[in-house]
């Protein structure tokens, strides 16, 4: 297992937030929307929270995801790796699109 | 509820951050409790929180088995891990999201989430998944908390 903190992340909202608005600022900013269940690996890191969560995808190449410390809460990250991104394509149950989940 | 625990019963007490103090009391209380009725009981939690238990039983008279609480959720997504009865400690939201995650990895243990703190109502309206709660305003003072795991437990005590 990783560590987030070795790897070069962007806070999209701070620790603290809760786990439904990190959920839904990711539906309501990301125009690409994948949904995983807890326990989905990314970046090395098993996904804590209540299913299903969120990631956003931009750009192509970088992935908005929650993160949670037992201390201080949620909050999220933005990561660039464009083979996650593939990985997440690729495996993720569904995807929002336009509104749209399918 | 009442469903006594078997003396087969393999647990996991998930203990979350330990800013309020009843949460030490009564992991120390429940893992007692159920090492005496001869479930084999690991606790998690972050290093803070195990850290403070250890310190508090030295001898390991009543917690014996921990584990990180990442490597414990890796070790269970990597089904190296389970058990029979979870039960998780939670004052905060990224607590009920712990707990929803293990009750995704764990959907055949029976399971038990303890939300107390100040304010603890909203907490547990956040739990949409399957599971036994147990809710009570508790910071201090671990006594309703206490009676609530006797009785869901099925635990039958002395009022020594």
């Amino acid at each position: 297992m990783g560590c987030i903190e070795s790897l070069k992340y962007e806070k999209i909202l701070p620790l603290g937030a809760s786990f439904k608005e990190c959920r839904e600022y990711v539906e309501k900013n990301y125009a690409e929307v994948w949904y995983v269940e807890p326990g989905y690996k990314l970046f090395d890191e098993y996904i804590i929270g209540l299913p299903p969560i969120a990631l956003g995808i931009e750009e192509g190449t970088k992935i908005t995801f929650p993160y949670t410390k037992p201390c201080h809460g949620t909050y999220l990250l933005r990561i660039e790796g464009q083979e996650e991104v593939e990985r997440v394509r690729k495996t993720a149950k569904t995807k929002k699109q336009a509104g749209n989940i399918r | 509820m009442t469903d006594p625990v078997s003396p087969h019963e393999k647990a996991i007490i998930v203990l979350g951050c330990p800013e309020v103090p009843v949460q030490q009391a009564l992991a120390l209380y429940v893992t007692s409790g159920l090492r005496d009725r001869g479930a084999d009981v690991l606790v998690t939690g972050n290093p803070s929180v195990l850290g403070l238990l250890k310190v508090s039983d030295p001898k390991s008279v009543y917690i014996q088995k921990t584990l990180v609480l990442e490597t414990c959720i890796a070790e269970i997504v990597e089904k190296k891990r389970d058990c029979t009865l979870c039960i998780v400690f939670a004052h905060n939201d990224a607590a009920i999201a712990y707990a929803a995650t293990l009750r995704h990895l764990l959907p055949g243990s029976r399971f038990i989430v303890v939300v107390f703190g100040k304010d603890p109502e909203p907490l547990a309206a956040e739990i949409n998944f399957p599971c036994e709660t147990l809710v009570e305003k508790a910071v201090h003072n671990p006594a309703q908390l206490k009676a609530k795991i006797n009785k869901v437990l099925g635990w039958v005590v002395s009022r020594v």
